[in-house]
């Protein structure tokens, strides 16, 4: 049964395109030397200017706004030293309250949790039905003792983009740093920092098809950070630890590899997903936001069925996707955003997201909504919820 | 492929045996509830004389081992007498499906529980029920199992949010430790009394939610 897989869970991470892996071979096996100082060997210097060019080019793909690229291991890692090591240099001076949105992923919402249990004020701001903040709720949270606010770019699961432009305004004038983890947002929607307030920003190269295992936390000028892994000086003596050279390679090279249509092509192949599903599958609802969503992005409820066993049959017939189900999650527990937006378990359960990727084509949608009439109509058959809320009865 | 299920459950979520519903079954019964998860519903025909389940349906909103466990228990269940299938346990269903994961337990359990309350709620409708015991907290106890947390996915006598159960003449009072504006306080609330009220001696139920 060896069929190719239809991958439609890039949200989750990426194939790597090959001319990433090209790009990074030389600095396992030519220029494998660590970065050195500028008096350091040739091989070293030549690795430490490797490194440099790839921040510059991640740098220019943010708008070059001055400021630090650090490189990590990963969003998680980048999230981790953006929150915990800001808290840790400002809250004796300026207070332990921080503010987050309820429906941030995991690194940034279980940091917050983490320092909830060391004695900080958490708010987990609500969002509306579509996943946004109210401005004005943050800007009634937001006081003299919050020494930071982390707000999401746009959501992993279904997708909404915040107004990172006010979120970043607020914070300002309330003299609270705001961190924004661009994870999902990266690449595909435009990011230009020198006209957005941001001082720290979440990137990962996995998502936009480059290595697993680097990512990257921008840091403003001048923005107090904590050291945050002990032992040598790189990255500006704030994460020790031998550079991950060809991962930073990697990265810049995915970046350079995203042409601008790629993203009206991925947003086609989504809303032609979106049209098709809405008008050949009944009793379905687009979670989200219709517009104001990343372009690759779709998050569908399938009413009557439950998520685990929709994604179960799509993998059987060579399709994956992910389910913000409970019972697909490790710790069965539902998908926190969906339940964000006010839905119910039930909304939750039947929830199933589709991300797309460069390697996607027209005809994996037409294969998938084919695959889905079949796999939801079965389920719905045997589903006893079918009577009495279709009506049918 | 590696799939996280192995090919008997597979094959029992794939092509479900005895699906569908019974029109005016002699025992039905759901459970859980799509409010927390999983749900499931069993119906039965029984014949009179041998008390033999002549046949058994049912449907399922759920995933996979649910799917395959409500499967696994209508073969295992049909032809056997009453008390026969009421033995069927989680185990018995599970070494039939050559094992499930253990995760997954909740998720099929209820499928088991679906169809033991089917045989109860026959029993009771035929008279069968020998004797009547009174209500007691060890019952209501029991019967809370079956009301999940749809928070953690599991019942609220798991997760310890029952604080208290009094019974009294007709009137049984639950405390649940949640807040009154908890986003499924009604949900909760709606499931509590739908388990207690078929106890033959209670006549109101009484849920507070006390934190």
């Amino acid at each position: 049964m060896e069929k190719k897989t239809i991958y439609l869970d890039n949200a989750a991470s990426t194939r790597m395109d090959e001319r990433v892996s090209e790009a990074m071979k030389p600095y396992f096996f030519d220029v494998y030397a660590v970065a050195t100082s500028e008096f350091g060997y040739s091989l070293g210097i030549e690795a430490r200017e490797t490194l440099d060019s790839a921040r510059a080019k991640i740098l220019s793909a943010l708008g070059n706004p001055g400021g630090r690229l650090l490189f990590t291991s990963g969003s998680t890692e980048s999230s981790n030293i953006a929150i915990k090591g800001v808290v840790k240099k400002l809250s004796e001076k300026k207070g332990k309250h921080i503010i987050v949105s309820k429906i941030e992923d995991f690194p940034v919402l279980n940091s917050a949790k983490s320092l909830e249990r060391e004695g900080f004020k958490v708010t987990y701001l609500e969002v509306d039905k579509y996943g946004f903040i109210d401005l004005n709720k943050l800007n009634e949270a937001i006081n003299e003792e919050t020494v930071l606010v982390s707000i999401q770019h746009a959501n992993q699961e279904i997708g909404t983009i915040q107004d990172i432009k006010e979120i970043a305004e607020i914070c300002n004038r309330n003299n609270a740093i705001f961190h924004t983890d661009a994870t999902h947002s990266f690449m595909r929607v435009p990011i230009n920092l020198n006209e957005l307030g941001i001082d720290l920003l979440t990137v990962s190269a996995h998502t936009i098809h480059g290595p697993k295992g680097i990512g990257a936390l921008y840091v403003k000028e001048g923005v107090p950070l904590a050291k945050w892994i002990d032992g040598g000086f790189q990255e500006f003596d704030l994460r020790a630890g031998v550079e991950n050279i060809p991962g930073a390679v990697g990265f810049a090279k995915a970046v350079e590899l995203i042409p601008e249509e790629e993203n009206e092509l991925l947003q086609s192949l989504r809303d032609y997903l979106i049209e098709k599903i809405q008008k050949e599958i009944s009793d379905t609802i687009l979670n989200g936001h219709p517009e104001r969503r990343i372009p690759h992005n779709a998050n569908i409820t399938f009413h009557y069925v439950e998520g685990e066993s929709i994604t179960l049959h799509l993998d059987m017939r060579g399709f994956a996707v992910s389910t913000g189900s409970a019972c697909f999650s490790k710790s069965l527990e539902a998908s926190h955003v969906i339940l964000g937006i006010g839905g119910n378990h039930e909304r939750a359960h039947g929830s199933v997201r589709f991300s797309f990727g460069r390697f996607n084509k027209r005809d994996d949608v037409d294969k998938i909504v084919e695959a889905l009439k079949d796999v939801v109509g079965r389920l719905r058959e045997i589903s006893p919820l079918k009577g009495e809320k279709r009506g049918k009865k | 492929m590696k799939f996280p299920y192995n090919e008997k459950v597979l094959e029992h979520f794939r092509n479900p045996r005895n699906v569908g519903s019974i029109e005016n079954p002699d025992g039905k019964s759901t459970e859980g509830s799509p409010a927390c998860g999983d749900m499931v519903s069993v119906y039965i025909r029984v014949d009179d004389e041998t008390k033999k389940l002549k046949d058994i349906k049912f449907e399922s909103y759920g995933c996979a081992s649910n799917i395959a466990t409500g499967s696994i228990i209508t073969e295992l269940a049909k032809g056997k007498t009453l008390e026969e299938a009421k033995k069927i346990d989680w185990k018995e269903a599970s070494d039939a499906l050559g094992g499930l994961p253990k995760i997954k337990t909740h998720c099929s359990v209820l499928a088991v529980d679906g169809l033991r309350a089917a045989i109860q709620n026959y029993e009771e409708k035929h008279g069968l029920i020998k004797e009547k015991i009174p209500t007691t907290k060890e019952i209501v106890l029991k019967r809370l199992k079956h009301v999940m947390n749809p928070l953690a996915g599991l019942d609220l006598v798991r997760t310890n949010l029952v604080s208290n159960i009094e019974v009294e003449s007709g009137t049984v009072k639950v405390e649940v430790g949640l807040p009154e504006e908890h986003q499924f306080a009604n949900n909760i609330r709606e499931e509590i009394v739908e388990k207690l009220e078929s106890l033959w001696d209670v006549e109101k139920v009484v849920v507070k939610f006390v934190t």
